[in-house]
């Protein structure tokens, strides 16, 4: 049973961190329509500022974690003016090189900068903790409430702020929200801004247990597409619910099946769903395939 | 500018691949040449279901490793003769492909790429694991290049050089005849609109699937040629940087277009050996040239050049309507190929 919980607090653990990605890449897709390939490459920028952060300037990890998210999502808004601005009346071929084009240029920068070798962040809060008889590393239990908090806040911002609501409005209806006085070049941004952010966050706070290296967005950012794809491109609460199913369907299957092949399951899920419905699990009416 | 088009064209470029080897110093640079026109083979493939019927697939590298594993597990490990272990490369992923296609054609736009993107990572996590048979992260060794056929001997990189060159020749002839055929006026009806081409009477699931096994045989062949040329694989083959690079090289050249691939995987290839200082970073430049490429030259170098043509030509067509008779409409523009 205790085997049991523990699989089931690695789950939260990763569906966390998977969700929070994939909000990024959905919030951006549901404005955009644009599948954001170097949403990984920020993800990975994220984690090595972060790590620059604590290691080379000595700063809590905290304030490592929003230099991060500030850096990034600085990053993230340039990719946006610099290359999706002008594109935006492109056929959607390419957009989709455009992101390559950057997830390239941001990895090898990293590797550039720190080389290819893995690194380890470090963490203050790497005690074992004993929750209801259970022993848990505090960090993973960090990132749970550090992951779902963010979510109720973003929830909360895009139902509750006048800002938020632009951005829903947008990406329910384009044309519309500028009918209204939307700006959609300044949403665009901010939903850039949101995204990058969301993405670095996820990073400092999964780095501690795992490692820091140029590649390490390809993973998530590929099982992130996963999770949108199953919660149903541009969908907010589909990100959430998806990350979750993702993040628990690898931390059991590499328990009772096998570890090699855990990375796996989230592709051989998504290639069964998509064999028998080709336009995605929840996939909203309307909504553009 | 004459003496480039069509087929003097093709001479000129086919006779200085013939004379190549004699003004290259060394043997690095025939065998750096041999393996661009290896890349350029899959290039070509990538650019029929990607240029020509419009998906954007992102597997083409996993295709281009399953076809080089095949060859290496084959030749290696069941000892199986080299040519024939190169024809079942062919063999096993067009089969390959057509299920893939099977599954992922059915899907549109994005959620296609995204799909391909998840294919492409099941075969290199499948490769990277899978130590049984793929030998894992050791990846597999002692490869033999190709024997002689008949007189032929091609154990020197000279002669590897010439094989490979043979066969991109053959490569192109046959993508020639493709583009050109109605089964290639099929593919391009498809990407231009899928709707249009279905009322058209074009079967769209056999046609992409087709273009799709087709564009992945050019890649399976081209990972066999690199197995017997590098003579070594391991499972970074499969990872999609590669399907990157081929992108980068489609797009340099002209999406699209008969020449494009070649000259991009050329142009691209060149580039990358000059900048050999960079190493890993080259990304560093080609990404961003990359991204301004796809803003201010989204046809690529062969695509725009022959856009300029037909504007030209156009343009003296209407001139020498208005200098004749204004009664007859001018023939619709056609799409050339290069």
């Amino acid at each position: 049973m205790e085997l049991f919980f523990q699989q089931l607090l690695n789950g939260l653990t990763v569906g966390g961190v998977y969700s929070l990605v994939a909000l990024g890449l959905t919030l951006v897709y549901g404005i955009l329509h644009v599948p954001n390939f170097a949403h990984g490459a920020f993800y990975m920028a994220g984690a090595f500022v972060g790590y620059y952060f604590m290691t080379k300037l000595g700063l809590n990890y905290w304030v490592a974690m929003a230099g991060a998210a500030a850096v990034v999502a600085v990053i993230a808004m340039l990719a946006d003016r610099l290359v999706f601005h002008p594109l935006r009346n492109a056929p959607e071929l390419h957009d989709m090189i455009a992101a390559i084009g950057i997830l390239l240029f941001l990895e090898a920068g990293a590797q550039a900068m720190f080389g290819a070798d893995f690194h380890r962040m470090p963490t203050p809060y790497g005690q074992i903790v004993e929750v209801f008889g259970l022993t848990a590393p505090l960090q993973r239990l960090l990132i749970i409430a550090g992951a779902f908090s963010l979510m109720v806040v973003l929830h909360l911002f895009l139902t509750r702020t006048v800002t938020g609501s632009t951005i829903v409005a947008m990406a329910q209806d384009p044309k519309g929200a500028a009918l209204v006085g939307i700006d959609a070049t300044r949403v665009k941004l901010l939903v850039f801004a949101i995204s990058g952010a969301l993405a670095a966050i996820a990073a400092v706070l999964y780095a501690p247990i795992n490692l820091v290296y140029p590649a390490m967005g390809h993973l998530v950012i590929t099982k992130a597409f996963v999770i949108i794809i199953l919660g149903g491109m541009g969908s907010f609460p589909g990100a959430i619910v998806g990350g979750l199913i993702i993040g628990l369907a690898e931390s059991f299957g590499g328990f009772y099946f096998s570890t090699d092949y855990k990375d796996i399951i989230a592709f051989v899920l998504l290639v069964v769903i998509l064999s028998f419905r080709p336009q995605g699990l929840f996939t909203p009416k309307g909504a553009r395939a | 500018m004459r003496l480039l088009e069509g087929k003097t064209g093709w001479a000129l470029l086919a006779a200085i691949a013939l004379v190549f080897p004699l003004f290259a110093q060394n043997n690095y640079l025939i065998s750096v040449a041999t393996q661009t026109f290896i890349m350029a083979i899959a290039a070509l493939g990538l650019n029929l279901i990607t240029g020509y019927t419009g998906q954007f697939n992102l597997a083409h590298g996993a295709f281009m490793a399953v076809g080089a594993y095949t060859v290496g597990i084959l030749t290696v490990d069941h000892q199986v003769p080299f040519w024939i272990a190169f024809l079942l490369a062919g063999c096993i992923t067009a089969l390959l492909g057509y299920f893939v296609g099977l599954l992922s054609l059915r899907l549109k736009g994005h959620y296609f790429s995204i799909f391909t993107l998840c294919v492409s990572y099941i075969m290199f996590l499948l490769i990277e694991k899978w130590e049984s048979l793929t030998h894992g992260p050791v990846g597999i060794m002692g490869i033999p290049s190709p024997p002689g056929i008949g007189p032929l001997q091609f154990g020197t990189p000279l002669s590897q050089y010439y094989l490979v060159l043979a066969f991109l020749v053959l490569g192109i002839w046959i993508m020639a005849r493709i583009v050109r055929s109605l089964l290639g006026r099929s593919f391009m009806a498809v990407r231009n609109s899928d709707l249009l081409a279905e009322a058209l009477g074009v079967d769209l699931m056999r046609t992409k699937t087709l273009s799709f096994v087709l564009s992945v045989v050019y890649a399976g062949f081209a990972g066999a040629l690199y197995a017997g040329q590098v003579r070594f694989l391991g499972p970074d083959l499969a990872s999609e940087v590669v399907t990157f690079d081929l992108i980068m090289f489609v797009l340099v050249g002209g999406v699209g277009t008969l020449l494009g691939p070649l000259v991009g995987t050329v142009l691209v290839t060149y580039l990358t050996q000059s900048l050999q200082f960079l190493q890993d970073y080259r990304m560093v430049v080609f990404g961003p040239v990359l991204i301004a490429l796809i803003i201010f030259l989204p046809d690529g170098l062969v695509g725009t050049w022959l856009k300029r043509r037909a504007r030209r030509a156009d343009a003296r067509a209407s001139a020498q309507q208005a200098a004749t008779a204004p009664t007859v409409a001018a023939p619709p523009e056609g799409r050339s190929h290069a």
